[in-house]
């Protein structure tokens, strides 16, 4: 097979998957769905592989191209067809996407399993590979923007999967509006560059772009800005932030595939993918790059005092995310894609494990009533140690080398970027100090009832359903979650995909050994020919390593301290500093500014907008008035019905008599 | 004979098939009426064809026949439903369709 | 002769027509009718359209008229009630068809259509034999043909799937109850407004899976 082939191959797997599931419901018993909504998975990776081993055969100058499928749109001046760009920045992404999509269906077909929309579940999570996938591979602006939107309906669809619950759907909800204002910004962006370049080729309209932009030019800032709008919210960041920690209701696989790995990285690849623009509009990028550090050390500060445990993995993972959009955004493409990678890895294993932390308390998330897990759960314990390990930059786990990195980039720059990279260390200590924060309080301490019923070897099973978040009284029906937990401990689909996931967290760091491998470098280096150079600064690298294990290390002995060593410390500092603590609890007020700012205005508008306009005018004028002139007309004609056959032959004859008359006076 | 006087005789029996149509109750002896209307058609075009020296017509007319065969099948068919169901043979008692 | 053989065709024609109509007992109504085909088909034989003829006396006064018998000595072959729920067409009916026969006489004969008084065009002894007519009927006319073999059939399946016995049809059957088909949508169908508790979902059952 070629590499066309085989690159169409991980587009094909996904969809077929998505339509054998969504089809096959009647006939997909047990956990076969599952099984192939996997399996589909899988073999996509292997494509992928296979497609991304033909791509480091080709010449270095050769390994940036277009397969097209099929024309979609060709006008005089649009040419819009169905093709794919192969180069390996796109497959960097697909290897991740696939790869940790596949450990994600394996966990989930056991997580999921006694959940009555067991096969919906898994059509819809094909159906998010195959989107994310053509968000990935898209040429051109069109299939990228099909693609971008395709995953925000996915999203939607995962967040509110248990559609009974009133929070979870009001979470969908609010993804959905807010990822909307992005795609709004991203179709705004594009539509300023393709005007410009007179293309909707990715490729053609970077090469035109330095001829039709002058640098730094209103115009491609302005364009970049709108495209920046579109990665932040999909990636959410400050302001648009406030939809991830709500996506949270969706079920643990959803937002360890989609909340960590894979969905909200997007805007990390938009803005790689994009740098060529970004390159030409400077102050776009660094405005990219401040708002990324801002919301890196913003999220970390909530997350050291959020309760919820998914909640804290979800902040950690926007932290996170800040730091990719910043080292993108100064022209770190290869240490962001590398943080990526790292992330998606340790990320999805922190989902994982907390997952079953969570179905080892019947659903209950909250971590005050958490406790002791340690001994009960060695394997989910083992995992969270790894992945926080990993999260907080410990070496060698693979988050230190990649944390570094971006680190590393951000301060050889100089001049105001050492601000950046003091934050970057502030966000780094708070990273390690809420990470061990909640496994302290977690796998710590004195053993919950749930824990202590564990370890005794059963698992805890609340006598009634309850909403964790609002406490609303569930059944375990569709559109509930299912009645039975499942752990790690007992599923082995779980422990298996925790324990690969937890093997690529502490080796991951090894495709970009500083100064040994440098590999990611390398094999990205076709993508980002005419990218600019960074400067290289030797000391600074190695003060970075030292350094960055350093702060780590003290992270994890601050929270040692504070929930280990003398557990009253965290109330003690609460009472000490009370502003400060309101306004992290309260998330710096985001959601709250939102609503004052945008939503209550809009509602108001709208109820003003029903109240007068569609009360009077559509509803009385041109509803009730076509329905009266239908009723009056329809009474009529009902009267000529009257059920009497002689009567209608009677009509016949008349209207035959007629027109043979009618014909008769022409003669 | 002119042909004239055979479609002045299809035009008689149509007509009385019309009538009867009209004012008939039972189904059964409609349908016969119908069975006149359309025989009274066959004859228009035997005559016309005989007119022509053309023999369409004659086909046009077995055509006829045959569709005459099917409409007193099923119509035949919804009567002995309508029997079995112990609804009266009346088209006057069969009014439910009214609008 | 054939003047002759006209008149008496034609009047025993009209008398069988009118028969069908004035016969209150429908069995008579049937007889009439037969009457009324035979006379048809020595018109068509004057017409020199003898396969026509032919069939017309063998299918339509044979075979048809036989399953007209039948079906009224099922029913009860009972005269017609007296009196009309439509009085108005009783009195209008007698009018349509004097303006029809009036309209059709003029359309007719009186439009111009002046080949109609002619006595034909020369024909040979074939016309209207069974050899021509089964040719044109394999040659030129073959999808028609074929078409109206295809319509027989479907109304032979359709006669007797409307006149099959079925169970909740007959006398004292269950009789079929228009409350069963639920009129409002399947509860469990995952609308917004289950979601927010807004239309209860008592007694569903989850069919997800």
């Amino acid at each position: 097979m070629s590499i066309n082939t085989t690159a169409w191959l991980v587009l094909a797997f996904p969809l077929a998957g998505t339509i054998l599931i969504a089809l096959g419901r009647p006939v997909l018993s047990g956990r076969k769905a599952g099984v192939l909504g996997t399996l589909a998975i899988f073999l996509s990776f292997l494509s992928a592989l296979v497609t991304c081993l033909k791509l480091e055969d080709r010449p270095e100058e050769s390994r940036q191209f277009v397969v097209s499928l099929w024309d979609y749109a060709v006008t005089s001046d649009l040419n819009a067809k169905f093709s794919i760009l192969i180069d390996p920045l796109a497959m960097v992404m697909i290897l991740v996407v696939t790869g940790v999509s596949t450990l994600i269906h394996l966990y989930a077909t056991g997580y999921m399993a006694s959940d009555k929309g067991y096969v919906r579940f898994f059509a819809y999570l094909n159906f998010f590979v195959f989107s994310m996938l053509m968000l990935v591979l898209a040429a051109n602006f069109i299939f990228l923007i099909i693609g971008w939107g395709l995953v925000g309906a996915a999203s939607y669809l995962l967040i509110s999967f248990w559609y009974r619950r009133k929070t979870a759907t009001k979470a969908g909800i609010k993804a959905f509006v807010i990822n909307v204002v992005g795609d709004v910004g991203l179709v705004l962006g594009a539509i300023i560059i393709i005007n410009q370049t007179g293309t909707v080729d990715l490729l053609g309209s970077f090469a035109k772009a330095p001829q039709v932009f002058s640098h730094d030019g209103t115009t491609i800032v302005a364009g970049c800005l709108l495209l920046l709008v579109g990665a932040f919210a999909k990636s959410a960041q400050v302001p648009f932030h406030t939809w991830l920690p709500d996506a949270m209701e969706g079920p643990t696989p959803v937002s360890a595939l989609i909340h960590a790995a894979t969905m909200v990285t997007a805007g990390v690849y938009l803005i790689a993918r994009m740098h060529p623009l970004f390159e030409i509009a400077p102050t776009a990028a660094n405005t990219g790059a401040v708002i990324g550090c801002l919301t890196l050390v913003i999220a970390a500060t909530i997350a050291i005092v959020v309760t919820d445990l998914k909640r804290v993995i979800a902040y950690s993972t926007m932290s996170q995310i800040g730091y990719m959009i910043m080292a993108v955004c100064v022209g770190g493409y290869a240490a962001g894609m590398f943080h990526l990678i790292t992330h998606a890895f340790f990320k999805a294993l922190l989902f994982m494990a907390a997952g079953s932390v969570i179905s080892a308390m019947a659903g209950e998330q909250n971590l005050n009533r958490m406790g002791g897990f340690r001994k009960s759960m060695p394997i989910t314990y083992a995992c969270f140690i790894v992945g926080g390990l990993a999260l907080s930059g410990i070496p060698p786990f693979s988050g230190y080398f990649s944390k570094d990195d971006i680190l590393y980039v951000v301060g050889a720059q100089g001049g105001w970027h050492w601000a950046l990279y003091a934050a970057g260390y502030a966000g780094a200590l708070l990273t390690a100090i809420y990470t061990f924060r909640m496994i302290f309080r977690a796998f710590h301490g004195e053993p919950c009832e749930e824990a202590k019923s564990l370890e005794s070897g059963r698992i805890f099973h609340a006598e009634e359903h309850r909403n964790p978040g609002d406490g609303t009284l569930e059944t375990t029906e569709v559109g509930y979650p299912g009645a039975k937990h499942h752990i790690a401990e007992r599923t082995a689909g779980m422990a298996i995909s925790m324990f690969l996931l937890a093997v690529l967290a502490t080796v991951g760091g090894v495709i970009q050994l500083p100064d040994v491998s440098w590999g990611l470098d390398r094999f990205l280096e076709p993508s980002f020919v005419g990218a600019k150079v960074l400067p290289t600064n030797h000391a600074l690298e190695i003060f970075g390593l030292v350094f960055g294990a350093l702060i780590g290390l003290s992270g994890i002995a601050t929270a040692w301290f504070i929930w280990i060593k003398r557990p009253g410390t965290s109330a003690r500092i609460e009472q000490r500093l009370p502003a400060a603590h309101r306004l992290f609890v309260n998330k710096w007020f985001f959601d709250e500014a939102i609503n004052a700012v945008f939503v209550k205005p809009f509602a108001a508008i709208g109820r003003f907008g029903e109240r007068t306009f569609d009360r009077v005018v559509i509803d009385s004028a041109i509803t009730g008035g076509s329905l009266s002139l239908v009723r009056i007309s329809s009474a009529a004609v009902r009267s000529l019905q009257n059920g009497m056959l002689r009567g209608y032959i009677a009509a016949v004859v008349v209207g035959t008599t007629l027109v043979t008359l009618y014909f008769l006076l022409q003669s | 004979m002119g042909i004239a006087w055979y479609l002045a005789v299809s035009a008689l029996i149509f007509a009385i098939g019309i009538g009867g149509v009209l004012t008939k109750r039972n189904p059964i002896v409609i349908l016969l009426c119908l069975e006149l209307t359309l025989n009274a058609g066959n004859l228009a075009l035997v005559a016309f064809a005989r007119m022509w020296g053309n023999a369409d017509g004659q086909i046009f007319a077995l055509i006829v026949m045959v569709v005459a065969a099917c409409e007193v099948t099923v119509g035949l068919g919804l009567i002995v439903a309508l029997h079995r169901r112990g609804l009266k043979v009346d088209v006057d008692e069969l009014e439910e369709l009214r609008g | 002769m054939s003047i002759l053989l006209f008149f008496l065709a034609s009047i025993g024609a009209i008398v069988g027509a009118v028969g069908v109509v004035a016969l209150r007992n429908p069995f008579y109504g049937v007889l009439s009718l037969v009457a009324h085909l035979i006379c048809l088909a020595v018109l068509f034989l004057l017409l020199q359209a003898e396969f026509l003829a032919a069939a017309q006396v063998i299918i339509y006064a044979g075979a048809v008229m036989v399953l007209y018998v039948f079906v009224v000595a099922y029913i009860g072959g009972q005269d017609e009630s007296l009196g009309t729920s439509h009085g108005v067409l009783r009195v209008l009916t007698p009018i349509f068809v004097g303006v029809l026969i009036v309209e059709l006489l003029i359309a007719l004969l009186g439009s111009g259509l002046s080949a109609v008084t002619s006595k034909g065009a020369k024909v040979s002894t074939l016309f209207g034999s069974a050899n021509q007519i089964g040719d044109l009927m394999l040659t030129k006319f073959l999808l028609p043909f074929e078409v109206a073999s295809l319509l027989l059939l479907v109304a032979a399946i359709g006669a007797v799937g409307l006149a099959r016995r079925r169970v909740g049809y007959g006398p004292g059957d269950v009789p079929f109850d228009a409350a069963t088909i639920a009129a409002a949508p399947p509860a469990g169908t995952g609308t917004m407004a289950e979601a927010s508790g807004d239309r209860p979902v008592a007694g569903f059952r989850g069919e997800d899976r």
